[in-house]
């Protein structure tokens, strides 16, 4: 009666309304023990399995009959982004103090390719002629040959043109004239360094700048040749390079002779390679021959697909389950009992009750998956750095997107089955139908074969699953970024999408089943 | 009961249950079929029929949780759907099942509360109402049906509504129960809130209830206030105890009465007050042990009223023998 109500502002009902909907849903939610518990449940079950799964990987690397094994993983370099990185190749170089440029004619280019797969320990014989597409090869100029350390570079590629690189994931392409007889130069002006191209030797382009921070006064400059390991399908070779280079030009404070290195090439580095190569130098012409490569570190036959989040998925799936069964209770609960009359009572806009039991389960749904996720992924990459699995580095921004990717797909699962509860009033039948709709495409999808796993992560609901996806993914390396190498067809966000599309049918779907039914 | 204020009682003398030419028809079942009925503010009105009567779903129709094919139900003049804040304005109790067994019976009116942004305060106030201080913070599944229907009233008053709508509360009620329900009723139409009740069982009315609306069959069979329900239906009807019944409704049907041997020991008078029997019987002669006016009950002109409807014998004899 009109007597004991504030009054309110017209207008402010709407929003007013929603709001007591809302508190009421959650009073709802909080009230039942039952329900908390299998919340904490739920977070403590993705938790152990993802302990489980990771306790579960291990590896090292074993001699003779096995009877030695020593834990442990090849070292990966890390980049100056913190990233994982490629960095085997072969080094002539010298010092250069202060500004400077070093200039050479690209004279040939060539290469081999092992007609073994990376797995198998390469002979010089088992190999076919052949140059990688990514192969490298031109002037590089790095303070520091340690692996992983920074560097700028002008460089010829086998198919991809002349291209200008630094620090691993940075590329701009030149003109697309041909890779072979090109001029290149590369010039250092304080903490500038420029590259440029050339088809004459007189007629200079300017192909990329980059400004690297505290370079010291004192760098090495020089020719390299690097070939990554190359792909015809699933299988990958090793692969070697050899370039000629002449008309080689030094301009600047350059004290010492060149000097030939191969930097990250030794049995500890995890890049797979032909051969260590060698240089060769007689005037102002040289010749390199390298194998490896300059660019992010991507290749998991060598070093696994471990990552923070590789473990989680299975617990993330069981905790899922979990939640699919409170989120079908918390609405099912209500027609079992017929409590949904007073619930539809008290607040006849019948959208409105779905609008609130919807953010009251997915916010819900969001804070324990995310909170699961943020508990587990140190536990999972701890328990596996423990058994000396290479686990490839994730910066704070990528852990942040993997736990806010769990908690909006528990979310987006937890309204979506809350939907199906709505429109089918019955606990089993939700239940049933969430874990049909949004479980089981993961586990069918993870053993289908070839493309048909493809579609199943692109269009069903499992699509989601892609923010588990921390794997580096690089334009730079010819890799098959595959489901079976641990990459999903869709970036995370996509992935996001396609499920929120299920759940947005869903809500639709609900809406009008519960508006258009009697009680 | 908080204390009505003079603002109240104003308001509450609109409020009004219109229930107008409601058809709603399930399947090969026509449910409602012409439900029309007022129902006024200060009495309580009684709701009665046989299971499947329609009462039911008429009242789900009234509190906008089925939509009727036909017709229309309005509360104070709107449809239940357009209230704000509803349970200011209409209190129901639908179903006392209906609770989630394992939230306490404090934190059910907790949500409810809160959906209607009444102060945490009003939940005490009614608990203390409806006598549960002792239990509204156990589960409400170790709650007794009786419990269950306190609480469930005690969810209606929540929102101190000038509308209260009771689906069965005597169910499953304790005679103790029953008599605080009744007297509970009373207050609410002394109050001057529109009372509904529904029941399918007469005898829980009578004395409680001013009006009654009986249904049968979806449809209003009689809408009136029950004194006037149950002088029609006494109609000057006297029952006869004689040892000689034969010859006690010959002597009475010679003087133009309409008299019927009812049993080994009882003669049925009907169109005749009790002192021109005894006239007659004195004047023939013939002995008589007792001389009774029938006061019929409630539940005579329920039967009455239902018993046309032939579909609801069998059903009514079975609620009988429960």
């Amino acid at each position: 009666m009109s007597a004991v109500e504030a009054p309110t502002r017209p207008g402010g009902d709407r929003d007013g309304g929603l709001r007591s909907a809302l508190r009421a849903e959650w009073v709802k939610f909080r009230t039942v023990r039952g329900w908390l518990i299998g919340l904490g449940v739920a977070g403590l079950l993705c938790v152990l399995l993802t302990y489980l799964v990771a306790n579960g990987i291990h590896s090292g690397t074993c001699t003779g009959t096995g009877v030695t094994c020593r834990s442990g993983h090849p070292r990966v370099p890390t980049g100056p982004g913190g990233e994982a990185v490629a960095d085997s190749y072969r080094y002539l170089s010298r010092p250069l103090t202060g500004d400077g440029s070093l200039t050479a004619q690209l004279a040939s280019f060539t290469g081999r390719v092992s007609t073994n797969p990376v797995n198998v320990a390469p002979s010089p014989s088992a190999t076919r002629p052949g140059l990688a597409d990514w192969a490298k090869a031109g002037i590089l100029l790095t303070p520091d040959t340690t692996p992983g350390s920074s560097y700028a570079a002008v460089l010829a590629t086998g198919r991809h043109g002349i291209r200008f690189q630094y620090d691993y994931t940075h590329d701009r392409p030149g003109r697309g004239a041909p890779a072979a007889s090109r001029w290149l130069r590369l010039t250092r002006h304080a903490g500038t360094i420029t590259g440029y191209e050339s088809a004459d030797g007189v007629a200079w382009h300017e192909v990329g700048v980059a400004h690297l921070a505290g370079l010291p006064d004192t760098v090495r400059v020089g020719l390299f040749v690097t070939s990554p390991v190359s792909f015809h399908g699933q299988t990958g070779r090793p692969t070697q390079a050899t370039a000629g280079f002449r008309h080689l030009t030094v301009t600047g404070a350059t004290g010492g002779g060149w000097r030939s290195r191969a930097v990250g090439t030794s049995r500890a580095d995890f890049y797979p390679i032909l051969a260590a190569g060698g240089a060769r130098s007689t005037g102002d012409t040289a010749v390199l021959t390298g194998s490896g490569d300059i660019a992010p570190a991507v290749v998991q036959g060598v070093l696994g697909t471990n990552t923070a989040a590789s473990s989680l998925l299975l617990g993330l799936l069981v905790g899922s389950v979990v939640l699919i069964v409170l989120a079908a209770l918390f609405v099912t609960g209500e027609y079992r009992r017929g409590l949904i009359r007073t619930t539809l009572t008290a607040t006849p806009k019948r959208g409105r009750v779905l609008a609130a039991k919807a953010i009251v389960i997915g916010g819900v749904g969001f804070a324990i998956g995310a909170l699961a996720a943020a508990v587990a992924m140190p536990v999972g990459d701890h328990i596996l750095t423990g058994n000396g699995v290479y686990v490839f580095p994730a910066g704070p921004g990528t852990v942040s997107r993997v736990v806010v990717g769990c908690g909006l797909v528990t979310a987006l699962v937890a309204v979506a089955v809350l939907a199906l509860g709505v429109m089918l009033r019955r606990s089993a039948g939700a239940v049933t139908a969430g874990v049909v709709v949004f479980v089981l495409p993961y586990l069918i999808g993870a053993s289908l074969p070839g493309t048909a796993e493809t579609w199943l992560f692109r269009v069903t609901p499992a699509a989601a699953f892609s923010v588990l996806g921390v794997l580096p993914r690089s334009s730079l390396v010819d890799y098959p970024y595959t489901f079976a190498n641990g990459y999903y067809p869709l970036p995370p966000w996509a992935g996001l999408l396609v499920l929120a599309g299920y759940v947005a049918v869903a809500l639709g779907a609900a809406r009008l089943t519960l508006q258009r039914r009697d009680a | 009961m908080t204390q009505p204020t003079t603002e109240r009682t104003e308001t509450v003398t609109e409020q009004r249950i219109e229930v107008s030419g409601l058809r709603k028809r399930f399947g090969a079942t026509q449910a409602l079929d012409g439900m029309s009925f007022t129902v006024s503010p200060g009495r309580v009105t009684g709701f009665v029929g046989p299971n499947g009567a329609g009462k039911s779903t008429t009242i789900r129709v009234i509190l906008g949780l089925d939509t009727p094919d036909e017709g229309r139900a309005l509360v104070g003049g709107v449809p239940y759907r357009r209230l704000r804040r509803p349970l200011r304005h209409v209190g129901a109790l639908v179903d006392a099942a209906a609770l989630q067994p394992s939230r306490t019976g404090r934190n059910h009116l907790l949500w409810l509360a809160r959906s209607q942004r009444l102060p945490v305060r009003r939940i005490d106030e009614v608990i203390e109402l409806v006598g549960l201080a002792g239990a509204a913070r156990r589960k409400a599944g170790g709650f007794s049906l009786g419990m269950r229907q306190r609480l469930g009233i005690a969810a209606a008053m929540l929102g101190d509504p000038p509308v209260v709508i009771l689906d069965e509360p005597f169910n499953g009620m304790d005679p103790e129960g029953i008599i605080w329900i009744r007297r509970f009723l009373r207050s609410l139409a002394a109050e001057g809130r529109v009372v509904l009740v529904s029941s399918h069982l007469m005898g829980e009315l009578q004395g409680t209830a001013d009006q009654v609306v009986v249904v049968g069959r979806g449809r209003v069979v009689a809408d009136a206030p029950v004194d006037e329900l149950v002088a029609a239906e006494s109609g000057g009807r006297v029952r006869l105890r004689t040892a000689e019944p034969a010859e006690a409704a010959a002597a009475l049907r010679r003087d133009g009465l309409a008299a019927t041997v009812a049993a080994r020991d009882t003669v049925t008078v009907t169109g005749a007050d009790a002192q021109r029997i005894v006239a007659v019987l004195a004047r023939s002669g013939v002995p008589f042990a007792e001389v009774t006016s029938q006061r019929a009950s409630l539940e005579d002109v329920y039967l009455r009223l239902t018993s046309g409807e032939s579909e609801y014998r069998a059903v009514l004899d079975r609620e009988q023998d429960r």
